[in-house]
């Protein structure tokens, strides 16, 4: 008489579980109110975020500045600092930050702001490009991206990156690594639950470069991108893919209007 | 070139107690990692920080390798007489770094 009711059991708590799943779908993407990652920090890592003497951030910041005004080794022409050409940064890169990743009429492909700082560096200082996630390069890129802190996010609405952009949409829903989750699961389904002890964010891209407490420096959304694609045990692409570059254009048009606070705390 | 963030009233009344806040940045390398060619990186790190106050030392600080790089040092003094806050950090390698806080007591 037992083993005859469990079929029956199995199949009605299958069903149940179904059930559960399909009532309750999770608002995705821009139905969602959307929120910075800062949002669901504790007030007191706010306050540091918020406090340009606290944050630690800042202290990339002032290297930036000072590179800004240097002459690189090298170099001893007239134009050669970055201020010879741009001249005083919080007028001439207000809102630069905001536009990135943008395409580069040169390189015929988008590019974000490390790239085009190197791509400076090469045209108009002759220059070796800087290391990606190099000290200096992210002290000039928190630099730039600091003038624009508070503005809002103004991806460029350029025909020529939609492509890009929609790859990087489809690499966001796509499941991957041995874990076998895409970033819509985590970013856009489970936003404000748990995974394991850490909160998920919404992965908007307002704070970068950031400050993240875990790391005790600064990095860049590439290297973000990368940590999570390692979480999910997917094989990491090198920092600068093309990949990485669609998934920076397609959440900077996911997080468009969205004030930046560059550059960011998080723990 | 160590760049620091110091946080701290430019003004205070005779007797207040003022909060001082500090961050320098520093790898503060423990001397127990591996680098990249699994031999262990040789220690760097900051090992004291002082403030003396009108020439007076008035805090003081010993740091070891388990603090996290760019270490805050937040402390609290008593203002007494318009002068310089002297801070200096010290570290292995013969890193040194100094900066001068002037404060004045109305």
């Amino acid at each position: 008489m037992k083993t005859p009711s469990f079929p029956w059991l199995i199949g009605a708590l299958a069903l149940c579980a179904a059930g559960i799943q399909a009532a309750e779908p999770k608002p995705i993407g821009d139905q969602l109110q959307r929120r910075s990652g800062a949002a669901y920090m504790s007030p007191g890592l706010q306050a540091m975020q918020a406090d340009a003497s606290l944050n630690p951030g800042m202290l990339w910041v002032k290297q930036g500045a000072d590179l800004w005004q240097k002459v690189p080794q090298g170099t001893d022409q007239a134009k050669a600092t970055c201020a010879s050409c741009h001249g005083d940064a919080p007028s001439s890169m207000r809102g630069v930050a905001a536009r990135y990743p943008a395409f580069d009429e040169q390189l015929k492909q988008p590019i974000n702001l490390g790239q085009r700082i190197n791509q400076c560096r090469i045209k108009h200082q002759q220059l070796k490009p800087l290391k990606l996630e190099s000290p200096d390069l992210l002290a000039l890129e928190s630099f730039v991206a600091y003038q624009s802190r508070g503005m809002v996010l103004a991806p460029p609405q350029d025909e020529r990156l939609s492509a890009y952009v929609e790859r990087g949409h489809q690499r966001f829903d796509q499941r991957m690594g041995q874990i076998n989750l895409s970033c819509a699961q985590c970013h856009d389904e489970r936003a404000g639950l748990r995974l394991g002890g850490n909160l998920i964010p919404q992965a908007h891209p307002t704070g970068y470069p950031v400050y993240r407490l875990e790391w005790q420096g600064l990095g860049s959304l590439q290297r973000r991108l990368r940590n999570c694609i390692n979480g999910v045990r997917a094989q990491l692409y090198p920092m600068g893919a093309p990949e990485l570059l669609e998934l920076e254009l397609f959440l900077a048009r996911r997080a468009q209007g969205m004030a930046l606070e560059s550059p960011g705390v998080r723990p | 070139m160590a760049q620091t963030l110091i946080k701290a009233p430019a003004t205070a009344q005779r007797g207040e107690i003022i909060e001082v806040h500090t961050t320098i940045s520093h790898e503060m390398e423990t001397g127990f990692r591996p680098g990249d060619d699994g031999k262990i990186l040789p220690r760097n790190i900051i090992t004291s920080f002082s403030c003396h106050y009108n020439d007076e030392l008035v805090f003081e600080a010993t740091l070891f390798p388990a603090m996290a790089a760019n270490p805050y040092i937040a402390f609290h003094v008593l203002a007494t007489v318009s002068a310089t806050l002297h801070l200096t950090w010290q570290g292995d390698r013969g890193f040194r770094h100094t900066e001068d806080l002037p404060i004045q007591v109305l």
